[in-house]
């Protein structure tokens, strides 16, 4: 295709000039503000940092990639923007998602294990050690040979050294 | 006995290993179950005139299904809800997850749409109120608008055949 009038130097041009033109919407969009109160953001990145992600488990709410994990983050924002307080959001999500969104378990009879079977098991290993460490402690302070014994052995080193000499 | 005790450890360590092994981490119990279905008010995919609520169907048992046009795992237990529809047990309502209307519209021309109706719920809010986070998730509510069951992730034969199905005929009875 070509224009009647236009040298190959003047469409050259021309073309220069419309990439000029174009130029500004090539522009990458500038990134837009998280949210418009930084004091908000704060207060919701670290109330996420201790909720889990449903969708990708071991990763918090706070560090999530994820679309689920982004509407949730909204959510907590715009909670927080209507003056809830934390613990208000926190009930809030552990009545929809129960309390595995919660990264810090409830204590509840259901979890007394969770809490207290680390310790149990410190005791246990506790006793074991102790039990361990007094029997070894007896071994040891017991003579290795009753005096009858060391006598004897007393009496064939002399007799030995007699028969060398 | 100086090997007894530390086998027995090992077993009962291998116990706990193998249930923790069979336990799906994605079966996260829902805390809904047992409590009034969250209430909605949302645009019906096909005519964006109507409005679909929660309590349309009350007196009714009816099944809420979670699905979404880019939702992968929704093709693969579709069939099942459209048989599932065609057989009348129960009315089965979608809610169309993040989705887009012309995606949603023609994902159910190609697939077939076994939905009494959907409520179309773009932002993912509704979703939130009924604890969805991973699509698709089926609701089972009874006659008085509680959740009784949550299915997360596709339905299966399984499923339908052993909890679902038995637990709507119980609730319709």
């Amino acid at each position: 295709m070509s224009v009647p009038g236009f040298s190959g130097l003047n469409k050259f041009l021309l073309l220069f000039a419309l990439l000029f033109l174009l130029l500004p919407y090539g522009w990458a969009k500038e990134a837009a503000p998280i949210a418009e109160d930084p004091e908000i953001e704060r207060r919701m990145i670290a109330l996420s940092e201790d909720l889990r992600c449903l969708v990708c488990q071991n990763e918090s709410l706070a560090g999530s990639r994820a679309d689920f994990a982004n509407d949730l983050r909204r959510e907590i924002r715009e909670q927080m923007k209507a003056n809830k307080s934390d613990k208000e959001i926190v009930d809030f999500l552990v009545a929809r998602y129960g309390d595995f969104v919660l990264y810090r378990p409830p204590m509840k009879p259901t979890t007394i294990l969770l809490w207290f079977g680390p310790f149990v098991f410190l005791i246990i290993g506790a006793i074991i050690l102790v039990v361990y460490l007094k029997r070894r402690r007896k071994q040891i302070e017991e003579p290795m040979l009753s005096e009858q014994q060391r006598k004897q052995a007393e009496a064939l080193l002399e007799e030995s050294k007699g028969n060398n000499a | 006995m100086r090997f007894l005790l530390p086998l027995i450890a090992f077993i009962v360590l291998v116990g706990f290993l193998l249930v923790g092994l069979n336990l799906n981490p994605r079966q996260v119990p829902s805390p809904l179950i047992g409590k009034p279905a969250p209430e909605f008010q949302l645009e019906e995919l096909h005519a964006s005139d109507k409005t679909l609520t929660s309590k349309d169907n009350l007196g009714k048992v009816w099944l809420l299904n979670v699905w979404a046009s880019w939702c992968v795992s929704c093709r693969e237990e579709h069939p099942l809800l459209v048989e599932l529809s065609k057989a009348g047990i129960v009315p089965v309502y979608g809610l169309n997850y993040k989705d887009e209307r012309d995606l949603a519209l023609q994902w159910l021309r190609q697939f077939g749409d076994p939905y009494v109706a959907s409520a179309r719920d773009p932002e993912g809010r509704t979703g939130i109120e009924y604890g969805v986070y991973g699509v698709p998730e089926t609701y089972v509510i009874d006659k008085n608008g509680v959740i009784r069951y949550k299915q997360i992730g596709p339905v299966t034969v399984d499923a339908l055949q052993n909890k679902i199905l038995p637990l709507v005929k119980e609730l319709q009875g």
